[in-house]
């Protein structure tokens, strides 16, 4: 069976609504390990113990474990506490809570090179432990590591496709209900893999502008 | 916690980990070879060969790891390449580690001082020379805790080829949450063999990474 791509652009309807799904899956799960990478930096360093170590142990297996794994237990283990989310949803959260541990990694470097005296200023103007965080000490901290965390946002979007394996619907999966009805796997995940390219080189743009405009504001 | 089926399943896991260390060590290797014969035409005089080393980390770097490992696998057949899960799962992953690793061994040839190969050349020692004698043995010690990140996303990269039915560790965790419904357990017995093995090339890697430090 020789290669025929002339099969590909009947399927092109389904590829793009595959790939839309995959950008809604990479922006849901994207925010979530921004805003959780945050919030898991500030509970490694400020947390009550009772809070820091159950997340430190949660923090070594995430990153000493496949995402893939990750996903099984995610998707398997809350339909067996009773909690049947829809598999985008679970993928949102398996991806989400994967990143978010790689990027409190960052953010945990970063807020501890903030200079001392931004955190003591903010304190003898009269700012709460809180206040200074949210409004003095987190917004530097996260501008300083926006490059090191668009590399995570690309290895997410890539990392997107894994979430096929649990059912939910995006490109990769997009694909392979094609190939199951043409039985042309190359030619489709070769598709694929292009689709994938194209958001990869826009994603990467984009994050080259924040850059540019966050290294200007400064 | 059940720890009578931990007990009763562990040798499944036993074997699956030795499956997971054969993937990682021949795909390191794999991935090694690619690298630095990237590196090379990354770093070669010739446009053409740039051009392919580019287009190369590009491309590989650009798409996911689990599409390269499909187009191989289910893809292959159609353009001649017959292969069994385990070998195609090898060589995609290692193709695609190695298109990282090609940035990694370039970016450690570059950080050698220019200095030393100009003094190298100056001296009479020809370009290759130059290479092999003076650059290479202080970008070798440059290269080693990069490389070791790359190995480090490697091992984790080989739970891609469970969805081909490679058995190994996830393919059997996967295979025993679907049996016995207990996803927690299944997860922890995977990840402490996973963490091990990380955790035993993490250390190897740190042991290297002294020896190699000149002062």
């Amino acid at each position: 069976m020789g290669l025929d791509f002339t099969v590909v652009p009947s399927y092109f309807g389904v590829l793009l609504m595959g790939a839309g799904w995959t950008i809604a899956i990479t922006i849901c799960a994207g925010l979530l390990s921004f805003f959780g990478g945050i919030v898991f930096a500030v509970i490694a360093l400020y947390g009550h113990w009772s809070l820091r170590l159950p997340f430190r142990g949660f923090a070594f297996l995430f990153m000493g474990t496949p995402l893939l794994l990750q996903l099984f237990l995610i998707y398997f283990g809350l339909i067996q506490i009773g909690i049947d989310l829809p598999a985008f949803v679970a993928g949102v959260i398996g991806l989400g809570l994967h990143f978010a541990v790689y990027n409190s990694e960052l953010i945990q470097a970063s807020i501890l090179a903030v200079d001392k005296g931004q955190y003591e200023g903010a304190r003898t103007l009269g700012l709460s432990r809180g206040q200074t965080l949210r409004k003095v000490v987190i917004p530097q901290a996260v501008r300083a590591v926006v490059p090191p965390m668009g590399n995570n946002m690309i290895a997410l979007l890539k990392d997107s496709a894994l979430v096929s394996v649990i059912g939910v619907m995006e490109l990769t999966l997009a694909a392979q209900q094609a190939i199951s009805r043409t039985y042309r796997p190359f030619e489709f995940y070769l598709a694929a893999a292009f689709c994938y390219y194209i958001v990869n080189l826009a994603l990467e743009a984009g994050l080259r502008r924040l850059e540019r405009r966050i290294a200007a504001s400064r | 916690m059940d720890t009578e089926l931990i007990l009763r399943v562990a040798p499944f896991f036993l074997e699956a980990a030795w499956v997971t260390i054969q993937l990682s060590v021949l795909t390191a290797l794999l991935g090694l070879g690619c690298g630095a014969l990237g590196a090379a035409a990354r770093l070669s005089r010739l446009a053409v060969f740039r051009w392919i080393g580019a287009v190369y980390v590009s491309l590989w770097r650009g798409t996911p790891a689990l599409i390269q490992v499909f187009i191989l696998y289910f893809g292959g057949p159609q353009i001649g390449i017959q292969l069994d899960s385990f070998a195609a799962g090898t060589i995609a992953l290692g193709v695609n580690i190695g298109a990282y690793m090609t940035e990694t061994i370039r970016g450690a040839i570059v950080s050698v001082d220019r200095g030393q190969a100009e003094a190298a050349r100056t001296l009479g020692l020809s370009r290759w020379q130059t290479m092999r004698k003076v650059v290479l043995p202080q970008a070798a010690r440059l290269m080693i805790r990069p490389l070791g990140v790359n190995i480090n996303a490697l091992i984790k990269g080989t739970a891609l080829v469970a969805p081909i039915s490679v058995v190994e560790l996830t393919y059997t965790a996967q295979r025993f949450i679907g049996s016995t419904y207990k996803p927690f357990e299944m997860f922890l017995v995977a990840g402490v063999l996973y963490m091990a093995i990380i955790y035993a090339v993490g250390h190897g890697i740190n042991w290297l990474d002294r020896r190699a430090r000149i002062v």
